[in-house]
């Protein structure tokens, strides 16, 4: 059986119906919408759970589905060592881009340590903000920089520290 | 810590409490800045450590100093102009991060098992050659991070012949830009499979000799055996990967794995630290690992020139450029590649869009960032001068970390 579709009914046994909102398939790695309330729950049980085992976070990439679309994503690539397979869990946000009114998704550092500079990465550039984080500073761009470069609407400045940069 | 963040901006709680942290540190403790300019921590990384006399506490790392916008630039152009972008990642093995790029973009286009064998073959070949250099740069600093000057000297001299070997192929010496999304750049020049026949018959008397200077050294093994041992369970949680995680004992190698390109019809084993010297995942065990890969790597190579020169030698009417799109024409989905990098898992995460062929957007996982963000874990309680032997056993690249 497919790997996705088996996480799926051991997710919808565990956590009912609401967990997973539905299996995303456009192409050759499905991925399993997941609610954001449950982000959390969901990956603990899937890193201990003996028939997943997903003890290996491969990445985590917050994307911006356009300004018309007014959603965040952040796609999780989850992989198990010993079992040799991945699975990629997708969170969608709803958000209004303004700056002081930063989409929310619960952290997952409790359950891989990785994904603390994973978070940290998607903070800074792409500005989700990882409730629970426990150090969400920027990463790599200086402290003081304004906006979050990796957004549609994203505009530069045009003088950091009274630099021209444009 | 002068900088001044105006209130106005929300969002800056762990700013604050990391600066309120500096400030309150003990009396007998001291705040040392390693880096950005510090030979020892290979590139622009700064470390931040709280030392107690000559014991670090806490390290925190500051990255970034490289930050050239891989991601936004790959937004803005089409998959084949990203490539030489690609190569300036991790710049110390080129091929391979563009083999990983060249690979997502081919699989969804479903042409990669189309591709010839010889175009697949000429590039495992390129890589293990840049998997071999990369390694020898990691091997040679790490003498000099503990003191041993002759190793560097040694590596580089047998470096410089492949990069020799790649210019020559490639037109380039570092960054190369040779292989292309279903094809490559041009074939190998006539000459280099014999070329690099020499080269192997050259390079591998020289691999006991390194190991009779370094990796018997009692001298390296008193200052890198029980230092820094990372455990199986740490490096899988903090996201480690390469030989950082073979050293800790977890045969896990995606070249395997993933069984991508031609590696299932190659020979080669993959090694692990075994605690010869002291600890299963201390600093020797990661150095031994590399060691071991080069060996392997000279393997594969040898399999790859046998098959080059026999069964899929060059003919007249080769043209590796045959299934080079001239535009990358994609449905809308997303896919995630990962590849074996020298220093461990390269992953690209891509997501497209209809009718263009640019990128919605490009993500990219470079190992040495998760490698190195283990540093704080493995340096605590650690005295400086093994802080520097760990962090040359992670072997970073800046330009990798950064992006």
């Amino acid at each position: 059986m497919e790997i996705t579709t088996r996480v799926q009914r051991l997710l919808a046994a565990e956590f009912g119906e609401g967990a997973v909102i539905e299996v995303e398939e456009n192409g050759l790695q499905p991925a399993l919408l997941v609610h954001r309330d449950r982000l959390a729950a969901v990956c603990m049980f899937l890193r201990d759970h003996e028939e997943t085992y997903f003890d290996f976070l491969s990445c985590i990439s917050a994307v911006d589905n356009g300004v018309e679309s007014g959603t965040f994503s952040v796609v999780y690539h989850l992989a198990s060592i010993p079992h040799q397979h991945q699975v990629t869990l997708k969170v969608t946000i709803q958000n209004d881009r303004r700056l002081d009114n930063l989409p929310v998704v619960p952290t997952v550092t409790e359950v891989w340590r990785t994904a603390d500079w994973h978070e940290r990465e998607a903070f800074d550039l792409m500005g989700i903000y990882f409730d629970g984080h426990p150090d969400l500073r920027r990463i790599l761009l200086p402290e003081d920089w304004e906006g979050y470069p990796l957004r549609k609407d994203y505009e530069e400045a045009e003088t950091y520290h009274g630099i021209a940069i444009k | 810590m002068g900088l001044q963040l105006s209130d106005a901006q929300p969002y800056h709680e762990a700013q604050r409490a990391y600066e309120e942290r500096l400030t309150a540190i003990g009396a007998e403790e001291m705040v040392i800045n390693m880096g950005p300019q510090h030979p020892s921590t290979h590139g622009v990384l700064r470390l931040q450590l709280i030392t107690d006399g000559e014991i670090v506490k806490e390290v925190i790392p500051h990255v970034g100093y490289l930050h050239r916008c891989f991601e936004k630039h790959a937004e803005s152009m089409s998959y084949g102009k990203t490539i030489p972008f690609t190569d300036r990642m991790d710049y110390l093995a080129s091929m391979n991060n563009s083999h990983a790029f060249v690979m997502g973009v081919e699989r969804m286009l479903g042409i990669d098992q189309k591709i010839p064998k010889r175009i697949e073959y000429i590039r495992v070949l390129v890589c293990e050659l840049n998997r071999i250099a990369s390694h020898l740069i990691a091997i040679g600093t790490y003498g000099i991070d503990i003191g041993a000057f002759t190793p560097f000297m040694w590596c580089f001299r047998d470096r410089e012949h492949i990069m020799n070997m790649l210019e020559w192929a490639s037109g380039s010496r570092m960054l190369y830009n040779y292989i292309w999304i279903g094809g490559l750049f041009y074939d190998l020049p006539v000459g280099f499979e014999e070329r690099c026949s020499d080269f192997i018959r050259y390079f591998k008397p020289k691999l006991p000799e390194l190991d009779e200077l370094l990796t018997d050294n009692q001298i390296f093994i008193s200052r890198t055996a029980n230092i820094g041992p990372l455990p199986a369970d740490v490096a899988i949680n903090y996201g480690c990967s390469g030989p950082m995680l073979r050293a800790s004992g977890i045969k896990w190698d995606l070249r395997r794995v993933d069984e991508y390109s031609v590696y299932p019809e190659l020979e080669f084993d993959i090694p692990t630290g075994k605690g010869e010297m002291g600890r299963i995942g201390d600093c020797w065990d990661r150095f031994k690992v590399r060691v071991d890969e080069i060996k392997e790597s000279v393997r594969i190579i040898e399999q790859c020139l046998e098959r080059l020169v026999g069964p899929l030698k060059r003919t007249v009417d080769f043209d590796p450029r045959a299934l080079v799109p001239k535009k990358v024409n994609l449905k809308a989905q997303d896919y995630y590649v990962r590849a074996e990098n020298p220093k461990g898992e390269l992953g690209f995460y891509f997501v497209t869009e209809e009718k263009t062929d640019i990128p919605k957007r490009v993500k990219a996982r470079g190992p040495s960032f998760h490698n190195l963000s283990v540093l704080p874990e493995l340096a605590k309680g650690v005295l400086i001068a093994d802080l520097v032997a760990i962090l040359g056993s992670i072997d970073i690249v800046l330009g990798e970390v950064d992006r």
